[in-house]
């Protein structure tokens, strides 16, 4: 199981979307691909933007189809994070 | 170019300051002003500096910018971020009466920095901070990933106290949404690719449901949301167009995925802006839960995606 933890990248407002792309690109995609359970720990992240949020994870959706939901936890997720993670998940299930 | 700044210019009455912005000789600049109190919205402060921020100082005249208002442009950084020397012999102060002047923001970087230093500045409570964070945050990287200027976005921010009122301004001169709308969807005007740039799901960057790794077109559709939710007014003018998001009739939430349903003002053939320019006003006194509009702003989305995945144009096979 694989944990990234958002905190010390991305402050308590994740909003920086090159952060998102990183880690994207280095570290959830090569984990999924790589057959791993994923966390995402939002542990300290207060809100997120949609952009952020879409950045960090719209991308696997369109690699993996929307079964990828089963391999990724959403770790200690304000009800804002929240909110706004399930906007992403529920607007790229409907464009699949 | 040309730009004058009368008593007052709010979001409500922005025809009218744009209606007066004159664009002949693109590479001088005139700035001229209502000789007694002028109080203008950052908004059209942010398009000054950005307009001016492309010209050689040496060709930007404000020998006509004569006000009783001068220590206050002073202070909102107008005369160093146009390069001219201020005319105002008053200190320029710490920005801690709840302004945050104009900024000049560059790369994603600058975004971020700025998001962290400015929210302090306004002394919000923690809901409003996170509101006008969330906005300002994705009104920038909209410039940043649309805009396609070296000269970046401008910013500037101010408090009303009779309102109690945030006021928001963020100006390019960057492609403008025409432009960028038109690399994937068709736009024959400004008013159709404004249209199509606040419907969520449409993106300049791909046509295909879902939009890209990096982009959703999903950001001036929250935006729009989130004001309509709150009861503000937003206006977005870019090449001959403004488009005005009015206040909701009623208490009820409704949000659409097409901006023409909601309360709004769409005016044609203003003096053409090369770029964007957005202008909000954040009401705090109604700032309502950002969880419930969320859960809208969901559904509307999704729906939206749906709809137009049920009216797809199949391409046809050619018989010979």
């Amino acid at each position: 199981m694989k944990t990234v933890k958002l905190l010390p990248l991305v402050g308590e407002r994740a909003e920086n979307k090159e952060i998102a792309k990183q880690l994207r690109e280095d570290v959830l995609v090569p984990a999924i691909q790589g057959g791993e359970e994923l966390v995402i720990d939002f542990s300290g992240v207060r809100t997120a933007t949609q952009s952020f949020v879409h950045a960090l994870i719209s991308d696997l959706f369109r690699k993996f189809g929307s079964d990828v939901l089963d391999d990724i936890s959403f770790k200690q997720c304000t009800v804002k994070v929240q909110k706004v993670i399930e906007t992403v998940t529920t607007y790229m299930q409907a464009a699949e | 170019m040309k730009i004058h700044f009368p008593a007052n210019a709010w979001l409500g009455t922005a025809e009218t300051f744009l209606k007066r912005i004159g664009t002949t000789e693109p590479d001088r600049l005139q700035l001229e002003s209502y000789e007694g109190w002028v109080n203008v919205h950052p908004l059209f402060l942010v398009m000054t500096a950005s307009l001016a921020s492309q010209i050689s100082a040496s060709q930007i005249d404000i020998s006509d910018f004569k006000n009783k208002s001068l220590d206050e442009f002073h202070r909102m950084g107008l005369f160093r971020a146009m390069g001219v020397e201020s005319p105002s012999e008053c200190e320029e102060l710490e920005s801690a009466g709840r302004f945050i002047p104009i900024t000049n923001i560059k790369d994603s970087d600058g975004l971020s920095d700025f998001l962290k230093d400015m929210i302090p500045l306004l002394h919000l409570e923690t809901d409003q901070a996170e509101l006008i964070h969330y906005l300002m945050s994705e009104l920038g990287r909209n410039v940043l990933e649309h805009a396609y200027t070296k000269y970046g976005a401008f910013f500037a921010a101010q408090y009303y106290k009779d309102s109690n009122t945030i006021r928001i301004g963020i100006a390019d001169n960057g492609i403008g949404i025409r432009a960028s709308i038109i690399r994937s969807h068709a736009a024959p005007d400004d008013a159709t690719a404004i249209r199509l740039a606040l419907t969520p799901g449409i993106t300049g960057a791909t046509n295909r449901e879902g939009g890209t790794e990096q982009n959703a077109g999903a950001g001036l559709f929250f935006i729009k949301s989130i004001c309509l939710a709150n009861n503000n007014f937003m206006v977005l003018y870019s090449g001959d167009t403004m488009y005005k998001l009015l206040k909701k009739k009623g208490d009820i939430l409704q949000l659409h995925a097409d901006p023409l349903e909601d309360n709004h003002a769409m005016t044609g053939n203003l003096p053409f802006w090369q770029g964007t320019a957005v202008g909000i006003d954040i009401t705090l006194d109604s700032t309502i839960e950002f969880e419930s509009v969320m859960d809208s702003i969901r559904d509307t989305f999704a729906d939206a995606i749906r709809e137009r995945k049920r009216n797809k144009q199949y391409k046809k096979p050619r018989f010979i």
